[in-house]
């Protein structure tokens, strides 16, 4: 069965159900697994954070519940008649647009049209990819030693990333299940918070000498980045680092790539990687190398502090860097280690840290 | 010469118009804008006080003017008038008046009012007050411009003639002053105008302002007040002092008569009783009673149980006219009024009468709209010294659905407060009448009528709640169900889905079903009823059948109708609770017409006609 009857098949189940329902006199609802903080457990066997056993109803008792669910079926319409049956896509942003035609049905925000797309994806089981819908373009980025095959509108492309590609990198597309690996020469995986630090490892020529897959993941790392690092990861057996700034909100960064987000909890398995590693910038390198440092910020603090009380943070070395850091009160960025020289990150920092942590 | 003696020479007698002449503020004139607004309600008080004593419903024009740097202020009336030689001295000589020794509720008591806005015109202007004033229409006006010598407190009249004037009755005053307009704020003179409008629906008032904008406040009531009548004293409360003020200076020749002819509430039965009570002899004349007399006398009328003073000398707005009175100046969904019976204090009667408006046009963040009477006056300065105010903060508006910042305070939401209280004397905190004293009988009673209103807000709001949650179950049923249903249709290429049983238990409805066999060339037929209310429901199950049927379970009546048969049982389902019934029927082609309920409303039964 193609993927496109198997999503239309979900999405009919699930209006097969509530047709049902109203068969049955049974008032209509969907159950939903709870999408708080308190209800997100670790998964031994994924090694990832997932939805617990908490469940929401949502039933057309009240008028939220059968708003949501009236804007449930025209979605679901809407993906099966529009997208699958005429494999065609929209953006997420565009989904929000289309609603305008729906009266009472439309929704009032983008946030409301991406929540219940989430919501499709845990009842379905299935990725929005699978429905057609994409996100905005984020313009996250791979540059390193790995060909690949993409499949496009136009037809399939073969890219090397380092060959084929501008200085930019290879851009990661939205659905990255639409890319096969095809050989490669790396050893590692490097994820990079800030474009300045990618570029500055390009430039240095860093993933040659390494052997190392770069990828700029532009801030909080959108789904397909994450999954393309899992990717890596799983398919070529490569061990994935991270490199953020030395602040609270970089921790968090790592812990959506390492450890799952509670927004999307349900595709943990799909797009965390439980192996990947911190390389810093930790609090202790700000002592240990002397860094150039920010004053931390009240909101840092209270984000250090939260992290403290953070299940998925929760572990000697974490407990460890942040104290340490609420301590000094002080933050440095990536890009801190210029100050000592424009190759200090790349011939002393890196090869240090790698070592340290047993990946060279 | 001895230092007293020396100094004794410069003691005099101060006029009491020289008094206020240097402590104007003791008597409201102590900003522009206020001395604008207290000489507009001192007139107009006094032109409603004389529509009253006559009988008369009030019809007064106010009118304001700007005269180079001072304002003309023009208040006329349609009142019974005043005779010739009483015009100087009402206007023009302070502590003159006709109520200050009457109780009765009237708005102005002391006498000071007019002349004292008269004083400040002529000290701020230096122009003369002119008076115009007619008694009836065989009459001729008298017209008088006048001045007050402080010195002396008495009229110095510049001219009185006798005129022609077009009214047939009526007064018109007209004065000079130093001021400031100002609008679009309670403490205005457009403000105060129409919370006397509110308190007074039987009165119309118009109002010119000096821009030439013209603001009529319109009658509600064609009806006047009911009158209120003078009465004696209540025992209750009253003093020691002034008990033997009353005992010294009476006319009665024995204490029992002057019992009973002083006070009111006390006849021939109960003055002898306390005659009795207190130990003295009802024969014995009334000045003959020493202080410790006197005394046991006092604590003889706190022991009795004196019936509540009449509740003639009181003059109530009255639960329709307060309710037509806030009807009349706001938007509001929802008024609650309530009238309190008549209390004492200090042998003073009074009553407390209150009005709440909620919801309509009104604001819905900030706090309550407070507006305060005494006597029919609206209290406009200095609300937090009233004890209106503080009794209304002591309440704990969030039982009664209103928002409290800080758990006390003056409550937030879109309400109008109205507090009236009426009594013969009203005890001001001070002479310019903008607040009253905390009086510990005043304040419960104020506040005895807050809760009575605030319990009836409750009610209205739970009462709403309901409506919104019913309106809220309507349009999930009518808007959002079928549009879903049709939607899912659309998806599946099926039928429209019967949304009726889901409705029912959204609705907590009776449901009843039927559905139809075919066996042994025999129809089945089964009705299933189930109740998803939260009470139980009793009543009765018809089915009408043309023709005869077989295996009725349970066992059922059958009435002949017509061809057939009605078939019906008679049952009571808890809520929750199904019962099924059965038959056959031989029914090729049969059409069946809805199952029939009988004894319960139409709108709480799905899939059954309703008889």
């Amino acid at each position: 069965m193609s993927n496109i009857e198997m999503a239309q098949g979900k999405l009919l189940d699930l209006a097969r159900t509530l047709y049902g329902q109203f068969q049955n006199g049974i008032i209509p609802h969907l159950s939903l697994p709870s999408r708080t903080k308190s209800n997100i457990e670790y998964s031994i066997k994924d090694d990832v954070w997932v939805y617990g056993d908490q469940e929401t109803h949502r039933s057309v008792k009240t008028i939220r519940g059968a708003k949501s669910l009236l804007k449930t079926v025209y979605l679901a319409e809407l993906l099966i008649k529009e997208h699958l049956q005429n494999n065609r896509g929209s953006t997420l942003r565009e989904i929000y647009y289309i609603s305008e035609g729906w009266d009472i049905a439309k929704f009032h925000e983008q946030a409301e049209s991406d929540r219940l797309i989430e919501d499709l994806e845990i009842v379905t089981g299935l990725h929005r990819e699978d429905f057609h819908i994409r996100p905005e373009e984020d313009g996250a980025a791979v540059f390193g030693p790995l060909r690949l095959r993409e499949q496009t509108r136009r037809g399939e492309r073969e890219i090397h990333c380092q060959e084929d590609v501008g200085e930019a990198g290879y851009q990661i597309p939205f659905n990255v299940d639409n890319i096969q690996f095809l050989n490669h020469d790396a050893k590692m995986v490097m994820a990079i918070e800030s474009g300045g630090m990618y570029a500055r490892l390009i430039e240095n020529g860093f993933d040659e000498e390494y052997g190392c897959i770069l990828v700029h993941i532009k801030g909080q790392p959108a789904r397909s980045t994450r999954r393309i690092i899992k990717r890596l990861n799983a398919e070529l057996n490569l061990p994935v680092v991270v490199f953020t700034d030395g602040d609270p909100w970089s921790y968090r960064i790592f812990a959506s790539l390492a450890y799952g987000a509670i927004k999307s909890a349900h595709l943990s398995e799909h797009l965390v990687t439980p192996t990947a590693k911190f390389v810093g910038v930790q609090p202790s390198d700000i002592v240990d190398y002397n860094l150039p440092t920010d004053k931390l910020t009240d909101q840092d603090m209270h984000a250090l502090r939260s992290e403290l009380t953070d299940p998925r943070f929760d572990n000697d070395y974490w407990k460890k860097q942040i104290q340490l850091q609420i301590d000094l009160k002080r933050k440095a960025e990536q890009q801190a280690f210029a100050g000592k020289g424009l190759d200090y990150v790349t011939k002393t920092y890196l090869p240090e840290r790698l070592a340290e942590l047993e990946i060279i | 010469m001895e230092i007293a003696e020396e100094l004794a020479k410069n003691q005099k007698a101060i006029s009491v118009a020289e008094f206020f002449e240097k402590n104007r503020q003791i008597l409201g004139f102590d900003s522009a804008p206020r001395a604008l607004i207290t000489c507009v309600k001192e007139a107009v008080d006094n032109s409603l006080d004389a529509c009253e004593d006559g009988g008369i419903l009030p019809d007064i024009f106010v009118q304001i003017k700007r005269n180079g740097d001072y304002y003309l202020v023009a208040v006329e009336d349609n009142g019974p008038g005043i005779v010739a030689e009483e015009v100087p001295k009402v206007f023009a000589k302070l502590l003159y008046g006709s109520r200050f020794h009457v109780l009765r509720q009237s708005r102005g008591q002391q006498g000071i009012g007019i002349s004292a806005a008269v004083l400040y015109s002529q000290l701020t202007s230096g122009k003369p007050a002119r008076i115009t004033s007619k008694i009836g229409p065989g009459h001729k006006a008298t017209y008088c411009e006048v001045l007050i010598n402080t010195a002396k407190n008495e009229p110095e009249i510049l001219r009185i003639e006798e005129i022609d004037w077009e009214r047939p009755r009526g007064t018109r005053i007209e004065l000079e002053m130093d001021g400031a307009y100002v609008r679009s704020r309670r403490q205005s003179v457009y403000g105060s105008l129409k919370n006397v409008a509110i308190v007074n629906p039987h009165a119309r008032i118009t109002l010119v302002e000096p821009e030439g904008n013209v603001e009529v406040f319109e009658r509600a009531t064609e009806t006047l007040p009911k009158r209120s009548y003078a009465i004696q004293p209540h025992p209750e409360g009253i003093e020691l002092g002034e008990l033997i003020k009353m005992l010294r200076y009476t006319e009665r020749k024995k204490l029992a008569g002057f019992l009973k002819e002083t006070f009111s509430s006390i006849g021939s039965i109960t003055s002898q009783e306390l005659c009795k009570m207190a130990g003295l002899d009802p024969g014995r004349p009334p000045g003959s009673l020493d202080h410790e007399e006197a005394t046991r006398l006092l604590a003889a009328f706190k022991k009795i149980k004196v019936k509540s003073p009449p509740v003639d000398c009181l003059s109530p707005i009255g639960e329709l006219l307060i309710k037509a009175g806030l009807e009349k100046e706001y938007r509001l969904d929802f008024i609650a009024t309530t009238v309190r019976p008549v209390s004492v204090y200090s042998g003073n009667p009074f009553l407390v009468e209150v009005g709440l408006g909620y919801g309509g046009e009104l604001d819905k963040e900030g706090r309550v709209d407070i507006l305060r009477f005494a006597n029919r006056v609206p209290l406009v300065y200095q609300q937090g010294a009233c004890a209106i105010t503080h009794a209304l903060e002591s309440i704990s508006w969030k039982n009664y659905n209103l928002a409290q910042h800080g758990g006390d305070g003056i409550p937030t939401g879109p309400a109008v407060l109205l507090v009236h209280v009426a009594s013969t004397k009203i005890p001001f905190t001070s002479e310019s009448k903008d607040a009253i004293a905390d009086v510990p009988e005043i304040l419960a009673e104020i506040e005895l009528g807050l809760k009575e209103i605030a319990r009836k807000l409750r009610r209205y709001m739970t009462r709403q709640s309901a409506l919104s949650e019913r309106r809220e179950k309507e349009e999930i049923i009518r808007k959002i169900l079928p549009k879903i249903a049709s939607k899912l249709s659309d998806i599946l290429l099926q039928d429209i889905p019967d949304i009726g049983p889901v409705v029912a238990k959204i609705m907590g409805n009776l449901m009843v079903r039927r559905l139809v066999e075919k066996e042994d060339g025999l129809a089945l037929v089964k009705i299933a009823v189930e109740n998803h209310g939260e009470i139980s429901r009793t009543f009765k199950l018809h089915e009408i059948v043309p023709q005869e049927v077989y295996d009725v379970s349970p066992a059922s009546k059958a009435i002949p109708i017509g061809d057939g048969y009605d078939y019906h049982w008679g049952l009571s389902l808890a809520p929750g609770e199904t019962a099924s019934f059965s038959y056959k029927v031989r029914s090729e082609g049969h059409i069946f017409s809805d199952p029939v309920v009988e004894g319960l409303e139409a709108d709480v039964v799905t899939g059954a006609r309703v008889i």
